[in-house]
């Protein structure tokens, strides 16, 4: 090799999953979410805090307790997970398939020094991390309805993000998979639906038949409505370890999944 | 032609699709700091080559080796100093230029002092100043391409590669482009550029190589490939549709090589035929004939 056409001495070897690459793409997201936030905060936030409105004046008045807590405040608590839910498997699919479909963008990212796995893990980060913020807003509803803060709260954001990292991986795994846009109603009324009603959110999983409850078990949101709860009523314990650890491993597992899935099309 | 004068090479490069065999067998050199055009009808494999050289569609059989990196395997490195211009418009456009340009030197690794300045100078490079932070979906189609163009320069690449870049342009748009490809020949930047538009193939390259059914059929400079093909001159018959078929067989039957051309039929190497030609138009080939006796396809 020569040094005028070669990779001549001194020159830099570039590696897997490189942390300037990553904030590349991130930049990317940043400066999208820069125009569209608003939008963003809103529906991820709204929506939620909804449901907790709904559910928990709504039954609140007929159930004053579950668990030994106030109904409202189980609810604000159970509440996180959806919104994390919502804000990272929406975007992971439909951002991922407009991106990689539409506007071609993952095309021109991969043309320049950037690989699969560096692309699927920016954009996946960038929507857990946003997922993990907006998973404190019910929380901060919970407040006006007698939450008490307690430093175990900290925690949540963590969850939050650990679990919107397996979700957004999810949903760029949808997208990957899916022939087209219209696919994603399949999963979102078949697959995410009843994740989040039966996870424990609106009411205790204990309540539910022995079927429905081992299903509670697999399912990840069930985890972090656990993890959450916990973390917000001060009660962490052992169990918690066993949750935080399937949080892990689905997040590992998505993440995989989704650089494969979308690895394989996006480069013939 | 060593292979380390090589800025591109491919050697015997397969690749498939399915029942599809795209590229058959490529064959490829280009030299460093040459603007070297990839010529072929629509269908030929000149866009799954380029995707190729930047490892988004993988050879199944052959060895590719892009400013002396081994693809798919160093195809990073060789990324990073390479610009690539799609063929299709995949800007952002939710972002402005300025956006777009900034997020591209993060991805090329420019440094974080010099961002500023190769922002601004791709601005330059793209005319774009003054529409710096107008959001892409306003742009022209003109300008997106020009935007397009300049984001592929961001970080001075050795090597640039061009997808059809003029494809769709209006006539003013084009000539903008070509002065600016031919600038960066004069830098002494590679090029590879594909195009089915004879005369900007004709224009820039140095070296055209033709493509037909996934592999390079001819080579050489385009005075060469006209004079080697076409001949020099070229004899355009004009006449009612009856006279023009009568024309094609006279000249299929005497092993003259012919082709329809519009409203004529075009025979070639006129210069060889003395007295036996049918009277007609005499014009200096091109390569259009050359192109059209070598893949027996009309263009456009």
């Amino acid at each position: 090799m020569s040094a005028a056409a070669g990779p001549a001495g001194g020159v830099r070897r570039i590696g897997r999953l490189e942390p300037a690459a990553l904030a590349g793409v991130m930049s990317r997201d940043v400066a999208v979410f820069g125009r569209y936030w608003k939008a963003t905060t809103f529906s991820s936030v709204v929506q939620p805090t909804i449901y907790l409105l709904a559910f928990g004046i709504g039954f609140g008045s007929l159930l004053p307790h579950v668990v030994g807590v106030k109904y409202a405040l189980y609810v604000s608590t159970g509440v996180v997970a959806t919104a994390v839910l919502f804000s990272s498997a929406f975007p992971g699919m439909f951002n991922t398939f407009v991106r990689w479909q539409f506007q071609r963008t993952y095309d021109a990212v991969l043309a320049a020094p950037v690989d699969v796995e560096e692309l699927i893990t920016a954009e996946v980060l960038w929507i857990s991390v946003r997922a993990g913020v907006y998973g404190v807003a019910p929380l901060l509803v919970g407040f006006a309805f007698g939450l008490e803060p307690v430093w175990g709260m900290l925690l949540v954001p963590l969850v939050g993000f650990v679990t919107g990292y397996g979700f957004a991986a999810f949903g760029v795994t949808v997208a990957a998979v899916a022939k087209t846009i219209d696919n994603f109603n399949y999963v979102t009324s078949a697959v995410l639906t009843p994740m989040f009603l039966v996870a424990g959110t609106f009411f205790p999983v204990s309540t539910l038949p022995p079927v429905m409850r081992t299903i509670a078990q697999i399912n990840p949101l069930y985890h972090c409505v656990q993890l959450v709860r916990d973390c917000s009523f001060g009660r962490l314990g052992v169990a918690d370890l066993g949750h935080a650890a399937v949080l892990i491993a689905f997040a590992l597992l998505m993440w995989r999944l989704a650089i494969w899935q979308l690895g394989k099309r996006l480069i013939d | 032609m060593s292979r380390v004068d090589s800025a591109i090479s491919l050697r015997g490069v397969v690749k498939r699709f399915g029942p599809i065999t795209a590229v058959d067998g490529l064959d490829l050199e280009v030299p460093a700091g040459v603007c070297f055009g990839l010529l072929g009808p629509n269908g030929a494999g000149k866009s799954t080559t380029m995707r190729m050289l930047t490892a988004q569609t993988l050879a199944d059989e052959g060895e590719i080796e892009v400013l002396g990196f081994e693809l798919p395997r160093e195809s990073k490195q060789s990324r990073l100093e390479m610009g690539v211009v799609p063929q299709l418009d995949n800007l952002d456009v939710e972002l402005s230029c300025r956006q777009i340009l900034t997020v591209f030197s993060r991805l090329y690794r420019v440094p974080r002092a010099e961002r500023e300045q190769a922002v601004e100078r791709a601005l330059g490079i793209a005319n774009l100043q003054p529409r710096a932070d107008t959001i892409v979906r306003e742009l022209s189609g003109g300008m997106r391409r020009r935007l397009l163009v300049a984001r592929g320069l961001i970080h001075r690449p050795r090597l640039v590669l061009l997808d059809e870049p003029t494809v769709g342009l209006d006539p003013q748009v084009r000539q903008e482009l070509w002065s600016l490809i031919d600038g960066l020949r004069t830098e002494g930047v590679t090029v590879l550029m594909s195009t089915h538009y004879i005369e900007e193939a004709e224009r820039l390259a140095d070296t055209v190589a033709v493509m037909s059914s996934g592999r390079v059929i001819a080579q050489g400079t385009p005075a060469e490939l006209v004079r080697e093909h076409a001949g020099e001159q070229v004899v355009e018959v004009y006449g009612p549709p009856e006279e023009l078929e009568r024309v094609l067989g006279q000249a299929s039957a005497s092993g003259w090589t012919s082709r329809r051309s519009g409203p004529a039929v075009a025979i070639m190497r006129a210069e060889t035929l003395d007295g036996s030609a049918p009277d007609g138009v005499r014009r200096p080939a091109n390569l259009e004939d050359a192109f059209v006796a070598l893949t027996g396809e009309e263009i456009e």
